[in-house]
């Protein structure tokens, strides 16, 4: 799926760039519950360029999260294959292995130890010298903005400082595919549009993939070189739509018609696999 | 300044009372000595030696016997809070073993240990176990599943989230169970030796009781157990504060 204009500079080319390809193929993961087993992600085929932004987008329960857990191995799919890279580094993913960086909806800092150690913290669960984490993790922090606050705890930060230091933490492994699980939704609007545009930022700097979870089409259309749209349990692709948007784009992309066809497309597969009613897609969160 | 004004002042109060009840009551000393009484014999008993040698004996007792249920039980609990199997294999034997009364049980482990410092130690450390293996347990349950996935997503081993994880956002929960332990290892002790030993305070006890008729002198051990148990109590909190409160502040 392609927008019909043109845009206005080219949106920056992911074959050869940096990064980590991503290919699901027949991925199926179920849960057992009370009730039977509840299947969350089914045949799910999913190809994601070396070098792209993704974003992922989809009703609640359409296994998005699960989608996020088996890239990153915490959850081995009961079928199919995950593949991470391409040619001879092509392997399946492995936990801890500094391939993925992952944030969570909730930062999930360690409340005992400081910003810099939370930051650090991949690094000296890897037995890195202390020296080399302390290092690595000021320059994360600086990454993120957050260099002045290394040595306050988390119950000393605000969400959006704490959401800062989970993606130093995610980054200081400068990892070649970054997994952001919904990481601003439990911010206020103004600070996740400074958020989206620094994450922009970040990845125009420092090219790499990204596989973003959103519930807001005009986050995912500001953010994603392509947006997959996730059908009802039990999830699959139900479309890829390609955003063809010059960058860095700004917060504010209403009033583009380019943006309004893509809206439209995405909020119309949305309203496909998912009764109205029960759509808990929002443009602000 | 002002904390340690309103504990002097709660202290004289407390002297202050008893010497009033032996006054309007005439009990004779032999049933309830006046403070002042009980004050001049633990002079004597400190002057002759008799008090420290006694209390020596009691303080090395609660010190290894503290230490030992305490280390067995952290282990025990963070083996009880992983493994939902050793939970249900282990803990009938725990619980049993908390439910026999210690007075029942020392002079057993007396016989079975040979009636020395080890069989004593043993007492001891049994009655501190049960209250830090449960409270480690139920905070090793407690900790946040989501900072577990995390660590798992970072490639930490299980010996990793034990220690690096688990335990320490067990702490303040397990010092819980340190707190009320360590006053028990103080029971322990004196019913450790009550079972038999020749020396320590449960001893002297004893001896001023059924020996001497020597009331006095039971208040001045009772007073020094007293000590003990509010001293290591404080310095349970001490380490507490220092490993956790500044932490968090």
């Amino acid at each position: 799926m392609t927008t019909s204009t043109e845009p206005l500079r080219p949106a920056p080319s992911y074959t050869g760039a940096p990064g980590l390809a991503v290919r699901l193929d027949g991925v199926r993961v179920s849960f057992p519950t009370p009730d039977g087993r509840l299947v969350a992600l089914d045949n799910l085929l999913l190809d994601v360029p070396a070098g792209s932004f993704s974003v992922v987008i989809g009703p609640n329960g359409s296994g998005k999260s699960t989608l996020l857990r088996v890239v990153a191995g915490l959850l081995t799919p009961e079928a199919g294959r995950v593949i991470l890279g391409s040619g001879a580094g092509a392997s399946p993913p492995r936990a801890g292995d500094g391939r993925v960086g992952l944030t969570f909806q909730q930062p999930r800092l360690v409340p005992w130890l400081t910003t810099l150690e939370n930051v650090a913290l991949p690094l000296s669960l890897a037995g890195a010298p202390s020296a080399e984490q302390h290092a690595r993790a000021e320059a994360a922090l600086e990454q993120v903005g957050l260099a002045e606050a290394a040595q306050l705890r988390p119950p000393n930060l605000s969400g959006g400082m704490a959401q800062r230091a989970g993606l130093a933490r995610a980054l200081i492994q400068d990892p070649p595919l970054l997994i952001l699980d919904e990481p601003f939704s439990a911010l206020d609007a103004l600070t996740r549009e400074a958020f989206d545009g620094e994450l922009e930022r970040l990845w125009l700097e420092r090219p790499r993939t990204i596989i973003l979870v959103t519930h807001a089409v005009g986050e995912a259309i500001r953010l994603a070189d392509r947006i997959v749209v996730m059908t009802a349990r039990p999830g699959t692709v139900a479309r890829e739509v390609e955003v063809e948007l010059p960058r860095p784009r700004p917060a504010d992309l209403t009033g583009d018609p380019r943006v309004a066809e893509i809206g439209r497309v995405v909020r119309e597969t949305l309203a496909q696999v998912h009764p109205p009613e029960l759509a808990p897609w929002t443009d602000s969160p | 300044m002002r904390r340690l004004g309103a504990s002097l002042l709660s202290l004289a109060a407390f002297l202050g009372a008893w010497k009033v009840l032996t006054v309007l009551t005439g009990t004779p000393d032999y049933i309830l000595p006046a403070p002042e009484v009980v004050a001049e014999r633990g002079w004597r008993a400190i002057q002759s030696g008799v008090l420290w040698r006694h209390t020596a004996v009691t303080l090395g007792e609660v010190v290894l016997g503290f230490t030992a249920g305490a280390v067995a039980a952290v282990v025990t609990g963070t083996a009880l809070g992983k493994s939902v199997v050793i939970e249900r294999v282990l803990s009938p034997y725990i619980v049993a073993a908390q439910a026999v009364p210690i007075l029942a049980l020392a002079p057993l482990l007396d016989i079975w240990f040979g009636g020395g410092l080890l069989a004593r130690v043993l007492i001891c450390a049994l009655i501190v176990f049960f209250p830090i293996a449960i409270a480690t347990m139920v905070g090793i349950r407690s900790t946040d599943p989501l900072l577990v996935e995390l660590f798992r997503s970072l490639g930490a081993t299980r010996g990793q989230i034990t220690t690096r994880l688990e335990i320490p956002s067990a702490l303040p929960v397990i010092f819980g169970g340190l707190r009320v332990g360590v006053t028990l290892a103080v029971i322990g002790a004196v019913v450790a030796e009550w079972a038999g030993a020749s020396i320590g305070l449960g001893v002297l006890i004893n001896i001023a009781d059924q020996g001497l008729f020597d009331t006095p002198l039971m208040f001045v051990a009772l007073t020094t157990l007293a000590i003990i148990g509010l001293a290591f109590y404080s310095l349970v909190v001490l380490v507490e504060r220092r490993l956790i409160h500044t932490a968090l502040r």
